[in-house]
């Protein structure tokens, strides 16, 4: 298995390096899909060039990374494309072991049910095969590398691709059961973006699985365990949030960073769902209707939590997906990441219901963000409403994917408990329908 | 800055013409006593002039020439009377006392090169009070009292503010006497007592506002700044701390009568009397270029400065056009000007004078001049030495038998060759689209041989996220490093982005500065009524010691005293010139300004669906669907549910 990733990573490798070296890096890390501001690579050196002038980078508003970030990039400013490439390589390597981690438990689980004769007879052909879930892993590195969406962020420097490196060794570490890395890394993501702190739920799902810690309420073990997570977690949180402070020297940088991405200042367009509805608002509904917006990303926690409690993994991919379709500043590179899970949930394609439209409704979007774009902002001929309508269609899109996801993953969990063919009571076949 | 200081032109007079009397008009005295010799001593022809003295004398030669102070940016009257190298008697200034308060009036007219013509009034009350002490000042007679309460009230130390219509066109035109941006410009010194200086910013803005009927009720911190070092004060007092200082500009302000109105009656003769007189509404702003300004500020009283008194200076600076107003022909008249001739001075004024230039045509061969006037003056106006005829409305003579004066200037060739002005600039947007783009601004240095610094200031609205690390400088194909830089990045919808930068500019050379921006969508409020005509962003300032064009000469051979000519720098060696580029009108993406309830409603709806779906999922669970019962057994149920009975 170590070969088709070497030659996957080396393919990578050299697609990026060629696009840098083209012409076209410079229309990309422009395109308004790929960077937002908070991402942009030219905001970065825009901070780097205030620092040199002796000019708080957070004094003004063009530069929103966060303090690790831009120092970082003060050591690192010349072997940018490197990072860029190695934060790729990480991110895919990091998700080619996760995976691999987990086909292994998977097939250990179902390897107990079935000798627990816990599945119905007729679910056999719901039963995944080792045969099967051998390139998972590769499908999924491969899925992430070499997805348009990785290259474009990739090649436009945006900040995005290390942001889903750190994610990336946040679900690494879980899937291993290492609980401080986990805890570290967490807090590393959740510092870089507030929004991944979300995904706080499913990993302490995870690892009290992991560690057969029963999700009770009243069990001691349970509290223990929460309150060691999330003192780690904190911890590191705080180390950072001080270090940052210290090698700043002030406290700027909160409201800069984090009172940004909450109070969405700045309504440059982009792919999510902010820029035109607060462009358009009432100015004395707007607190309202930001609060609600925000609230939305996170509210989704708890009830899938609820839900999807035996199943975390699939948890932290609807949360991904979540995130990435609600937050502020969306770009393309947060979809590629939980893009990337999809070939995880092959097995998971009958159960689709419209998959195929979907598709298609992504593609075409995708290659309409340009054109419309074109038209509002150089031709001339088109106005907002049009671009405005293509980030609608592909934001519904990206709804309806990850709903289908978990009604396909939510129905083939029926079907084990209760069998894949149901006859009603008159005998015929039956149909499923949500009640 | 280097503004105070500059001008004296010290002259002698020569008296002629029989039967004038000339009071070599009593000066105020002047603040540097030191440039009295250096100015002294190249005037060849001395004859003298005692202050104050009324002196007649044989007439020498056809004309007068008369101590004149000239009006210039930096505005320092210099006075007069100097004792002279033949003359025996040798008198100091001799300190007269002076009244309380001391109006004065002007106008300079110069024919430009282009045709067209330049007037330039200037009124000025002086007063000797301290609105700072405790007491309060009740009593005002020729200062006007709504701003003298607005000094004292905001503690004001110096208040500079003009409004401008219409772009000067330095290279046809040369350099202004006031030079102004288009639109409003308002920048103030407050004193270092004040402790609120944004709170009392915004008031003394909008109280500013009532006085002259402008829209500076618009200034607020979005459009502030505090310039480092490109806005010094012009009056006494040595406190720079740019903390107490605040500029903006208005780019888009439109100047017409109803800001002319209330700056007319500032004046102690309002319209009544005077010079004011030609100031009517449907003249001046019929013209190419229009630019009033009030000044104030605090000067010495005299030379020693022991006592201080506070300066109004008002001035308005016209640019007719030749061939709206002249109809083509070159023939100029105070009537054609401002359809209106003059019969008298302001009384209450202690001067009034009208100067007309006549530098270019010293033998009458380009234009003449009709009435011809006996008085002539000359003085150093922006590095260069000009000559002047100078009309006294003081003297009844001038207004001759038919009690009104109309000097006429009619040209004889319409050839003549304006000398390049020094320093020039200008600015523009460039790139295409409504995402990015990049301003350019060209600063010319027409020196044939010396290089001097410029202090280049830039304001620009957030809306335009400036990108520093894009600033490039060159001049002459090289990279140029200011060696002085001051930047400060913007805060959205706060305040601007400000770059001050200190450029050296290579002689005879153009230096350009460019910086990339990135347009912001704003929100659907924040757009002007007129979004689609673009967004203004406020001149360029670009200030500089200027090396003077007398200087400069290198015309060895020109008919000059030997002992005058060996050291180049024999007359001031630069002087100050502010110069200002023209606003710029950029695009910004819009939103379709009709549609908030659509979007509010489809963005909403798209968020439903998500969470419907998630919700449907999430609270739902998988049955199996029996087939429906039919519609009679329905019907059946329900009326056996009415009844009480267990259905079917």
């Amino acid at each position: 298995m170590a070969a088709p990733l070497t030659l996957l990573l080396i393919v990578a490798v050299t697609i990026r390096a060629a696009l840098y070296r083209s012409s076209l890096a410079d229309l990309i890390s422009e395109r308004v899909e790929v960077v937002s501001p908070l991402t942009a690579w030219k905001r970065v050196v825009e901070g780097l060039a205030l620092l040199d002038l002796g000019v708080s980078p957070y004094s003004g508003d063009v530069f929103h990374e966060t303090p690790l970030i831009i120092y970082l990039f003060h050591f690192l400013v010349d072997y940018a494309e490197i990072t860029f490439m190695l934060a790729d390589v990480i991110t895919a390597v990091a998700l080619y072991l996760t995976v691999k981690e987990y086909n292994k438990q998977v097939f250990r689980k179902q390897k107990y049910a079935l000798e627990a004769d816990r599945y119905p007879l007729d679910c056999l052909e719901l039963i995944r095969s080792p045969k099967e879930m051998f390139y998972i892993p590769l499908k999924v590195a491969m899925f992430y590398l070499l997805n348009p969406f990785t290259i474009l962020s990739c090649v436009a420097k945006s900040t995005c691709g290390l942001n889903n490196a750190v994610l990336s060794l946040f679900i690494l570490a879980t899937v291993k059961g290492n609980v401080l890395l986990s805890a570290i890394f967490l807090s590393l993501a959740t510092y870089q973006s507030i929004y991944p702190l979300t995904l706080c739920a499913s990993a302490l799902l995870y690892l009290m699985q992991r560690q057969y810690i029963p999700v009770n309420f009243r069990r001691a073990s349970f509290w223990w365990f929460i309150v060691q997570y999330a003192f780690m977690y904190l911890g590191s949180l705080f180390v950072i949030v001080c270090l940052s402070f210290f090698l700043l020297g002030s406290w700027d940088f909160l409201p800069s960073v984090y009172g940004f991405i909450l109070s969405v200042p700045d309504l440059t367009p982009n792919i999510g769902l902010f820029w035109y509805f607060f462009a358009e608002m009432f100015e004395h509904f707007r607190l309202f209707f930001l609060c609600v917006f925000q609230i939305n990303v996170f509210f989704y926690t708890i009830p899938l939590s609820i839900k999807l409690k035996e199943h975390p993994v699939f948890l932290i991919f609807m949360q991904l997906a979540v995130i990435s379709i609600f937050k502020s500043y969306p770009t393309v590179g947060d979809i590629a990441l939980y893009m990337a899970f999809l070939p995880m949930w092959s097995h998971l394609h009958r159960f689709l219901r419209n998959i195929f439209l979907v598709c298609c409704v992504l593609l075409t979007c995708s290659a309409l963000f340009p054109v419309l774009w074109h038209l509002w902002i150089y031709a001339g001929s088109a106005n907002s409403n049009f671009y405005y309508a293509i980030t609608l269609l592909f934001n519904v899109a990206q709804i309806l994917l990850v709903s289908d996801y978990f009604y396909a993953f939510l129905r083939r969990e029926h079907h084990l408990c209760y069998g894949l063919y149901l006859k009603r009571k008159d005998g015929y076949e039956a149909t499923l329908v949500l009640k | 800055m280097a503004a105070h200081g500059c001008n004296y032109s010290a002259l002698l007079l020569i008296i002629c013409s029989v039967s004038v009397f000339i009071v070599a008009d009593s000066q105020d005295t002047t603040l540097s006593g030191g440039h009295h010799a250096a100015a002294v001593e190249d005037n060849p022809q001395a004859a003298t002039e005692a202050a104050g003295k009324t002196s007649e004398q044989p007439a020498v030669e056809e004309r007068s020439w008369e101590a004149t102070e000239v009006e210039e940016a930096t505005l320092h009257e210099a006075a007069g009377d100097k004792q002279d190298t033949p003359a025996p008697e040798t008198e100091a200034p001799s300190p007269v006392p002076q009244p309380k308060d001391d109006f004065q009036e002007e106008l300079v007219i110069r024919p430009l090169h282009s045709g067209d013509i330049y007037a330039s009034f200037q009124f000025r009350t002086l007063w000797e009070t301290d609105f700072m002490s405790g007491n309060k000042v009740s009593h005002y007679r020729l200062f006007p009292k709504s701003l003298g309460q607005v000094i004292s009230k905001f503690s004001v130390r110096e208040l500079h503010i003009s409004f401008t219509q219409g772009y000067w066109r330095t290279m046809q035109w040369g350099q202004p006497f006031q030079p102004a941006p288009p639109g409003a410009e308002l920048w103030v010194w407050f004193q270092d007592s004040v402790t609120d200086v944004d709170g009392t910013w915004k008031e003394l803005t909008n109280v500013l506002s009532g006085i002259f009927c402008a829209s500076l009720n618009f200034i607020d911190s979005t459009n502030t700044v505090q310039p480092s070092a490109s806005f010094k004060p012009l009056g006494i007092g040595n406190v720079t701390d740019h903390r107490f200082l605040r500029y903006a500009t208005l780019p888009r302000e439109i100047v017409c009568t109803e800001n002319l109105t209330p700056w007319k009656k500032l004046l102690p003769c309002g319209s009544k009397a005077g010079l004011t007189v030609l100031l009517k509404s449907e003249k001046l702003f019929h013209s190419s270029f229009h630019s009033q300004a009030v000044h104030i500020r605090p000067v010495c009283q005299d030379w020693q400065c022991k006592t201080t008194s506070w300066e109004l200076r008002q001035t308005l600076n016209v640019v007719f056009d030749l061939h709206t107003s002249g109809q083509g022909k070159r023939e100029w008249s105070l009537f054609k000007m401002f359809s209106r001739t003059l019969t008298e001075a302001c009384p209450l004024a202690s001067s009034s004078k009208i100067y007309i230039d006549i530098t270019d045509d010293p033998q009458g061969e380009l234009f003449e001049l009709s009435p011809a006037t006996p008085l002539l003056s000359q003085a150093m106006v922006l590095g260069d030495r000009r000559t002047f005829s100078v009309y006294d409305l003081m003297q009844p003579v001038t207004f001759g038998t038919v009690r009104s004066l109309n000097p006429l200037i009619r040209w004889k060739s319409s050839e003549g060759d304006m000398l390049r002005p020094l320093l020039h600039a200008e600015r523009y947007v460039a790139g295409y689209g409504l995402q990015t783009g990049e301003i350019h601004t060209l600063m010319y240095n027409n020196h044939p041989y010396r290089s001097f610094p410029v202090l280049l200031l830039d304001t620009v609205p957030w809306y335009l996220r400036l990108y520093i690390h894009t600033l490039t400088v060159t001049s002459k194909g090289k990279d140029n490093k200011p060696s002085y830089i001051h930047y400060q990045p913007s805060k959205d919808r706060l305040r601007p982005h400000l770059l001050e930068m200190l450029v050296q500019l290579p002689p005879n050379s153009v230096t350009e500065v460019t910086v990339q921006f990135e347009r912001a969508l704003l929100k659907w409020t924040e757009y002007t009524p007129d979004p689609n005509h673009g967004f203004y962003v406020g001149s360029s300032v670009i200030s500089s010691l200027v090396p003077s064009i007398v200087a400069m000469d290198t015309n060895i051979t020109m008919d000059r005293p030997l002992f005058s000519s060996f050291f180049p720098c024999k007359e001031e060696s630069s002087f100050f010139v502010r110069v200002y580029t023209e606003p710029l009108l950029v695009n910004l993406p819009t939103p379709d300004f009709s549609m908030p309830y659509n979007v509010i409603c489809l963005t909403c709806t798209v968020v439903a669906v998500g969470y419907g779906s998630l919700y449907n999922l999430l609270t739902r669970s998988f049955q199996i669907e029996e087939p429906s019962p039919g519609l009679a057994k329905r019907l059946a149920n329900i009326i056996r549910r009415m009844r009480g009975v267990p259905p079917l």
